[in-house]
């Protein structure tokens, strides 16, 4: 813990960065403090301004407007003195992918001044905290994402630095390195570093010692995340009892006066209620007759919506304008039988298999590099698979892969749109690919305009929306054609609480209509919307099932109720186990 | 745990930067010998350029088809005729009308008709220039100004001979012989002042295009960041990038010289000090130039497209390797003072052709150190260490 009398590590006034002087600032006036000994957690959505503000701290950005002090130096004119004393991992793995780990290390103890006759004990010391012993003379090219941000922190910590700004780094981490990483870092800060963790990631929030919340270039609070989650205290209920009816049931209590917020959390609902008198004779109101509602403990999540206001309505414009698919033949739309995929001797899927039965959503949840997308892609047809077989809509895809892509609509991550083509140009290319008359091509682009409301952006090009935006018109271009089944490649990864649950609504209301999703993330609670989640870990699916019934089978006396999270890492843990056995 | 031992005082600036240089050139060489793209431009692209200019590509003139065509057969004219046989830069085909070959002209299967008038033998020599008629394809200039030269040669040297044996010379023998003597390069083989031109084109490609790409590549994976935010200096990590390129770049240069002495027969009539001296003044230049196109753009595609065109393409046809500075456009000519390749060309030819020659070398040396500060000076400050 750091004495009262200690200085803070980083101090904020007023900064506002612009780039470019038509868009909105990148940072507006925000100030705060980052203090020693504990992890603050600069917590946003993709384009909140967290990058912006740890370069800003690094010196390699200068503020249009206002001051940052690092270490008691100016950001502008002293940034040498600033480089000598703190730790910086930029978001993108910025070590010599050509160089081993041992190389690596060594240039960064070169350039740290780091004296040689230390090196050995220093060396030793951070591979046995970072467990890359057995790697040293491994190209850091072909270490795991996990290993790589744990290379990177050993990088950042050769000259134990003051203050260790870490950006985004758990992206691309599977959860066990996820919680060693956050365990290192947590060791840390007891000698008194001061630590910056930034993350899109709410549960990492909720972890922090201190956050500075920031959406849209603003910063909307600052302080102990317990602080923020006890504006929501007393107002969180989980609402359960509707058994396979919780996506209308979320539809319709989204609808009522009183609800803030509201998702699917496996087999409930959990909901967050405005301020009232009472609340729990409010939540008995809106539970209405045959669910049973209970309060639940706050997360950041739920205090975060309602910062920003409360979060969307239940309904889907989308959904109601869709066709209802005929649910008579109990026949699986997507279908995956031994889908095995092999790169020279590296297995990237090995024998998955599972059927979704149409109205129904899939999740393949697991790390990035774990196979999700191999496996996704052999189903759209895009790979083809090394054994197997996949079918979409009774299409077997070696064979009728056409037939098969004209049923379905894919979202493919970060949204592969044309750029540089304007959102109107984008609805006319898609349509015109999935081959729409000229009638229906002119009457769905309508509709679609009108349900993302789209009208205002019609002319401006695809890359220059904001993200929300994009995910919007991503989706408007995946379904112009109806299709009967949805693949969704990490679809809101970075996007902010509001825009995702809006996102999910439309995917709700299409699933009750009778359309088949299957979706890939690597993001625990979005896996808590699925029917049905398949975990894959190295190349395998190591637990199918309910995301109700994957965290009941981790739960013990200790941890009555798991997260995701919890339930994705003690099953990678028993796999490994029996296979080791 | 405490992740690092608290170190002892901190090494003296100095050695500290030293010490940095000394790692980022290690880096740096590293990352060249395990990178194979790196080898392929500094080694193996420059050995395909050479091995094509080698045999590919040669500006000799050799045997040109052409018609002659004589419109009456005084013995006057078949003497003509026979002297366009005799030259050794053209294969004849004779006839007796142009309409013969206009076709074939058309085709490309003649590169050119002359044609001798009836009336010549009348206008006859000693009353001015005989007049003759040469037809040439203008679609192809290099080849018709070729055709037209030599043909006005064939026919200047035969009004001679005929002048000789009119005004009672010796026969055979004309009054004013020209005697063509061609220094350095008696054989007038392209090949020898071709190889030491594509040695500069190599060492342009190593200089100034692998610079540019190597730097673009840190921005693109994100090392560039990484390396800003520790102690290094922008002025470090130029030097750091500087110093392997420099040496590759001799290396570069040294493979192809052997190639040239050794394969393609050029001859070396300098010294390796001379070579050694200008291809190093020549380097500074194309690092300055590649390192500043690195610092402008961040993006290998671009630093590419910026290093072709105004790297490779300028030392290509500025420089006086393919095409003659003299016969360019004046303003054309004026351009290609900032191209470094014009200044160092001469310079390896002269090495290989005609030995040292100091007077030359030092002045161009001059110039391209010259032209490199200028760009170290324009690299070195868009090289700060901002992102933005």
């Amino acid at each position: 813990m750091t004495t009262p009398a200690a200085p803070d590590l980083v101090r904020l006034e007023a900064v506002t960065k612009r780039f470019g002087t038509a868009a909105p600032p990148a940072l507006d006036a925000v100030s705060g403090q980052i203090r020693g000994g504990e992890i603050t957690g600069l917590v946003g959505p993709d384009g909140a301004g967290k990058t912006t503000l740890i370069r800003l701290m690094t010196g390699l950005m200068r503020p249009d407007g206002g001051s940052v002090q690092v270490l008691g130096f100016d950001t502008g004119r002293q940034a040498a003195r600033i480089h000598g004393a703190i730790g910086y991992m930029p978001q993108r793995f910025g070590l010599y992918e050509d160089l081993s780990v041992a190389e690596n290390l060594t240039l960064y103890a070169d350039l740290r001044g780091l004296p040689k006759p230390d090196r050995p004990a220093v060396f030793d010391q951070l591979l046995t905290f970072t467990d890359l012993k057995r790697f040293t003379a491994r190209l850091a090219g072909r270490l795991s994402g996990g290993m790589k941000q744990k290379l990177g922190l050993a990088c950042a910590l050769l000259r134990k630095p003051r203050l260790l700004l870490l950006d985004e780094p758990s992206v691309g981490v599977d959860p066990i390195s996820r919680r060693d990483l956050w365990a290192m870092v947590e060791e840390l800060t007891r000698d008194g570093i001061g630590v910056v963790w930034s993350t899109a990631y709410l549960d990492e929030a909720e972890a922090c010692d201190r956050v500075l919340l920031l959406n849209q270039g603003k910063l909307l609070f600052a302080g102990l995340p317990a602080d923020l989650t006890a504006r929501v205290a007393g107002r969180v209920f989980k609402l359960a009892g509707g058994s396979g009816q919780r996506r209308r049931v979320l539809a319709a209590a989204l609808e009522q006066d009183g609800v803030v917020d509201g998702v699917v959390q496996g087999e409930a609902v959990r909901l967050v209620l405005a301020p009232a008198e009472d609340e729990a004779a409010l939540a008995g109101r809106i539970a209405g007759e045959g669910h049973r509602i209970a309060p639940t403990e706050p997360r950041f999540e739920d205090a975060f919506v309602d910062l920003l206001g409360g979060g969307p309505g239940g309904r889907s414009a989308l959904a109601e304008s869709a066709t209802p698919l005929p649910t008579d033949d109990g026949a699986p739309v997507i279908e995956a039988r031994g889908l095995t995929k092999r790169f020279g001797d590296f297995t990237a899927a090995d024998d998955i298999t599972f059927a979704i039965p149409r109205g129904q959503i899939f999740g393949l949840l697991g790390p990035n590099g774990a196979g999700k997308s191999t496996t996704f892609k052999m189903l759209c047809g895009l790979l083809k698979p090394t054994s197997g077989e996949g079918r979409v809509a009774g299409f077997d895809l070696r064979h009728a892969g056409a037939k098969a892509r004209n049923r379905l609509g894919y979202m493919a991550q970060k949204f592969s749109l044309y750029g540089d083509l304007s959102v109107a140009q984008n609805l006319a290319f898609f349509a015109g690919v999935y081959g729409l008359s000229r009638r229906r091509r002119r009457e769905r682009s309508q509709l679609m305009v009108e349900i993302f409301d789209l009208g205002p952006h019609l002319g401006m090009s695809a890359k220059d929306l904001p993200l929300g935006l994009k995910q919007r018109l991503a989706l408007a271009c995946a379904v112009l054609h109806e299709p009967e089944a949805l693949f969704l490649d990490e679809p809101t990864s970075g996007v902010d609480p509001i825009t995702r649950r809006e996102f999910w609504s439309h995917i709700n209301g299409l699933v009750e209509k009778g359309v088949t999703v299957l979706v890939t993330t690597h993001f625990m609670d979005e896996a808590e919307y699925c029917d049905r989640i398949s975990l894959i870990y190295r190349g395998r699916s190591v637990a199918l099932g309910s995301p109700d019934e994957l965290k009941a089978a981790v739960a013990t006396a200790d941890a009555p109720d798991p997260t995701m999270e919890d339930a994705f890492v003690a099953l990678v843990r028993r796999s490994e186990e029996a296979a080791a056995a | 745990m405490s992740p690092a031992a608290p170190s002892p005082a901190a090494p003296s600036p100095a050695t500290g930067r030293m010490r940095r240089f000394a790692a980022l050139v290690v880096k740096e060489s590293t990352q060249v010998v395990r990178d194979p793209s790196s080898i392929l431009i500094a080694l193996v692209l420059p050995m395909i350029l050479l091995f094509l200019f080698g045999y590919g590509v040669s500006l000799d003139a050799t045997r040109t088809r052409i018609g002659v065509v004589m419109e009456a057969a005084t013995p006057v004219i078949r003497d003509l005729a026979a002297s366009f046989q005799a030259s050794r830069y053209f294969e004849v085909e004779l006839g007796h009308d142009r309409r013969q070959f206009e076709d074939r002209l058309i085709l490309g299967e003649v590169r050119g008709i002359v044609v001798i008038p009836a009336q010549f033998a009348a206008e006859g020599a000693g009353r001015g220039a005989p007049t003759i008629q040469v037809i040439v394809d203008g679609s192809e200039p290099n080849t018709a100004s070729f055709v037209e030269n030599y043909a006005q040669g064939v026919v200047s040297r035969w009004a001679q001979m005929r002048m000789t044996d009119v005004t009672g010379g010796l026969a055979g023998q004309p009054a004013i012989a020209v005697e063509q003597r061609f220094w350095f390069n008696p054989e007038l083989a392209s090949r020898n002042f071709l190889v030491p031109g594509s040695i500069a084109i190599v060492m342009t490609l190593v200089g100034t295009l692998l610079t540019a790409l190597v730097v673009a590549r840190e921005w693109e994976r994100g090392t560039m960041e990484a390396m800003m935010a520790t102690p290094v200096t922008a002025a470090e990590l130029l030097a750091g990038k500087i110093l392997p390129y420099f040496l590759l770049g001799l290396a570069s240069m040294t493979v192809c010289v052997l190639a040239a002495v050794f394969v393609f027969a050029v001859p070396f009539r300098g010294s390796v000090l001379a070579l050694y001296a200008v291809s190093a003044c020549f380097l500074v230049p194309a690092l300055g130039q590649g390192l500043l196109i690195s610092a402008a753009t961040k993006n290998q595609f671009l630093a590419s497209q910026l290093a072709l065109f105004s790297g490779f393409l300028p030392s290509f046809l500025l420089s006086g390797f393919l095409f003659e500075i003299s016969s360019m456009p004046e303003i054309i000519q004026y351009l290609t003072l900032i191209v470094p390749a014009r200044y160092l060309i001469p310079c390896l030819q002269s090495v290989f052709l005609a030995g040292d020659i100091w007077a030359m070398f030092l002045p161009h040396m001059a110039v391209m150190l010259l032209i490199g500060a200028v760009l170290f000076v324009l690299a070195a400050r868009n090289m700060r260490k901002r992102i933005a």
